[in-house]
């Protein structure tokens, strides 16, 4: 299209601004949207005639909108602002009536300033002041679901059945086949690795005490964890998200319901219930795994080495790895529950809040796990 | 009027949605410069057709032809240049909610034009003005403002460009009395402005009678009327008679009425 303008020059088919020998500039063309960027161009390199009165004849103007006549209305204003004259000629009398408007519509735009934008240093106040309410509300959130844990240990009549069943399917059930394809793999590789130094050293056997206790201990909790954070923590901010911009956050609240009793309480509860169950259960299909590559890799056959699992693999090692889960299935469970509550403004703050529940319940999780370790290497554990 | 060009000519279109049908043979002709209303209850396929003239769904049957070209056979080069010519005020507004209301308005100019950043700054501005919107909350997220503020940046947005057709999809549900009737007046003051052809839906009385030069109510899928407001409310069809002289539509009517005897 543009191009089409530059190379035909004929007037009509775009807009341009020209001076005449006596001193008459000239408006012509269509001053409309699609021809005004060259235009624009142009006037910023325009000469305009000298003298006190300028005088502009637009008889040749074919067509205008507001585009056009703003920008033919902000040249004559600054020409009138450095102290001239400025006598528009001909101009068709609906384009008058559009740049009459445009001009009063222009007198009653205030300054930058008065459009409510934010100084450098009011930004850094808002953001700082951003970032001590997040602090606050988590405090509050979190001070207020220790209550309802407390009220609900309190009477256990008010626990929500449906929810948490509902829940448990959802977070517990369904993440079944993803848990265990995970884990399964996670044995495999242990077994692998393992198998190659072992063999090395002729004590094929202790591939049983390396794939039983780095699963069961670390591996399988860890690896379920951030699976179910993934899985379910982002489900639960996007979906409360969603219920608060939709008002049925509010809606539940008008019906007498607390949204802590009815959405935050049985999803922590389910996930308090399910995760150490996901754990037992990756545990079981994880140590199968690296079964299968120790019998094929090491000539360990599973008599062996179940019977060597039972001798290597203390109890305690399994009840730490089972006991970690319900801690990260609390901090999952808040942590998008808390982020969702977080959401006030449209679609894209629950996609910023989603992602930030799952970074940071992972986050929470290898810390509190790291945390662990420490602790229980201490006690001697 | 009547003999003005067509700028929207919808002829026997038909829309199914599995087996419920939509529209059955609806036929209605949209003249340059009017403001034509789409009227009827709720569920009866007006928004539907808005979303079929705008090229958002297909008809299953029948054409629709947009300042002369059929937009079945339309190219992409084609629709994107119909695209440009027309604005659309959705029901809510659907202003982006990651912009500010500055830049929402003056999404479709980076988009579409070639300007300095600040000459469109500008321009996205003089928009806002010209809709009425408090400039002082022009840099505000559109979460941080009332309904009827959403709907006049959203006006803000569809005339962007400057377009030749306006469509607006029930502009005044939601709005109270006053932001309403303050939205009808304020789209008669921008229609001669900008030279617009407005397509109205809509099933508030009050506006059709103010705004609307032209009305087709839709019932059961088919055009049951057209025409002004005084022939559509002289209508003997008893679903068009229902429509304009229920409680609320004998009031508007009267209403109507009366402010055009104050005119005088």
């Amino acid at each position: 299209m543009r191009m089409k303008d530059n190379t035909v020059l004929t007037m009509e088919q775009s807009a341009g601004i020209s001076v005449s020998p006596e001193g008459i500039v000239s408006c012509d063309g269509p001053w409309t949207l699609p021809h005004l960027a060259p235009l624009e161009d142009r006037l910023a390199a325009f000469l305009w005639p000298d003298g006190p009165t300028v005088v502009v004849n637009a008889g040749k103007t074919t067509a205008m909108d507001t585009g056009g006549a703003w920008l033919l209305q902000r040249s004559l204003g600054a020409l009138q602002r450095d102290g001239r004259q400025v006598e528009l000629r001909d101009l068709r009398p609906e384009f008058a009536q559009l740049l009459q408007i445009v001009s009063t519509t222009q007198a009653a735009i205030p300054p930058v300033e008065g459009l409510g934008a934010r100084t450098k240093l009011e930004q850094v106040g808002f953001l700082a002041w951003n970032r001590l309410n997040q602090w606050k509300n988590g405090l509050a959130f979190l001070g207020e679901s220790l209550a309802a844990w407390l009220r609900l240990l309190a009477t256990l009549r008010s626990i929500r059945w449906r929810a948490l069943c509902r829940s448990l399917e959802l977070d517990g059930f369904n993440a079944l086949p993803i848990v265990g394809l995970l884990t399964f793999l996670m044995g495999v590789v242990i077994a692998y690795q393992g198998a190659e130094q072992l063999r090395k050293f002729g004590t094929n056997i202790f591939i049983v005490d390396l794939v039983g206790i780095s699963l069961l201990r670390e591996i399988a909790p860890l690896v379920t964890a951030i699976l179910v954070a993934g899985r379910s923590g982002s489900a639960y901010a996007a979906q409360l998200g969603t219920m608060k911009v939709t008002e049925e956050l509010d809606a539940v609240r008008t019906l007498g319901i607390s949204p802590m009793e009815l959405l935050v309480l049985p999803k922590a509860l389910a996930l308090v219930i399910a995760l150490p169950l996901l754990t037992v259960y990756a545990d079981a299909v994880g140590v199968f795994g690296g079964m299968l590559i120790a019998s094929g890799q090491l000539g360990v056959s599973f008599t062996e080495f179940l019977t060597r699992f039972e001798e290597a693999v203390a109890l305690r090692h399994f009840l730490i790895g089972v006991g970690k889960a319900p801690v990260f299935a609390v901090i999952i469970a808040l942590v998008g529950c808390y982020q969702g509550f977080q959401i006030r403004g449209g679609v894209d703050d629950v996609g910023r809040h989603t992602t930030i529940s799952v970074v940071q319940a992972i986050f929470l999780v290898i810390v509190f796990d790291a945390f662990f370790s420490i602790a229980l290497n201490w006690w001697g554990l | 009027m009547n003999d003005a060009p067509a700028v929207i000519d919808v002829t026997h279109v038909s829309t199914r949605f599995g087996d419920a049908v939509v529209h059955d043979d609806v036929s209605l002709t949209v003249r340059r410069g009017e403001v034509f209303a789409i009227a009827g209850g709720n569920g009866c396929g007006k928004s539907t057709l808005l979303r079929e003239i705008i090229l958002l769904q297909q008809p299953a049957s029948g054409t629709i032809e947009v300042f002369g070209q059929e937009t079945g056979a339309m190219t992409k080069a084609d629709v994107l240049t119909l695209r440009k010519r027309c604005g659309v005020l959705f029901q809510y507004g659907a202003l982006f909610s990651s912009l500010t209301v500055v830049e929402n308005v003056a999404a479709p100019l980076r988009e579409h034009t070639d300007l300095s950043p600040s000459l469109i700054r500008e321009l996205a501005i003089l928009k806002i003005a010209l809709t009425g919107f408090p400039l002082a909350s022009a840099m505000k997220y559109p979460n941080e403002l009332s309904g009827g503020m959403r709907r006049r940046a959203a006006l803000a947005r569809a005339i962007a460009l400057d377009p030749e057709l306006l469509f607006l999809d029930e502009p005044t549900a939601g709005l109270d009395p006053l932001s309403a009737g303050a939205f009808d007046e304020l789209v008669q003051h921008l229609k001669p402005l900008l030279g617009l052809t407005i397509v109205l839906v809509t099933h508030d009385l009050d506006s059709l009678w103010r705004v609307a030069d032209r009305v087709a109510v839709m019932g059961d899928g088919k055009i049951l009327g057209s025409g002004t407001m005084q022939e559509l409310s002289d209508s003997k069809e008893p679903l068009i008679h229902e429509y304009f002289h229920g409680p609320r539509g004998r009031a508007a009517g009267e209403q109507a009425r009366t402010q055009a005897w104050n005119r005088k």
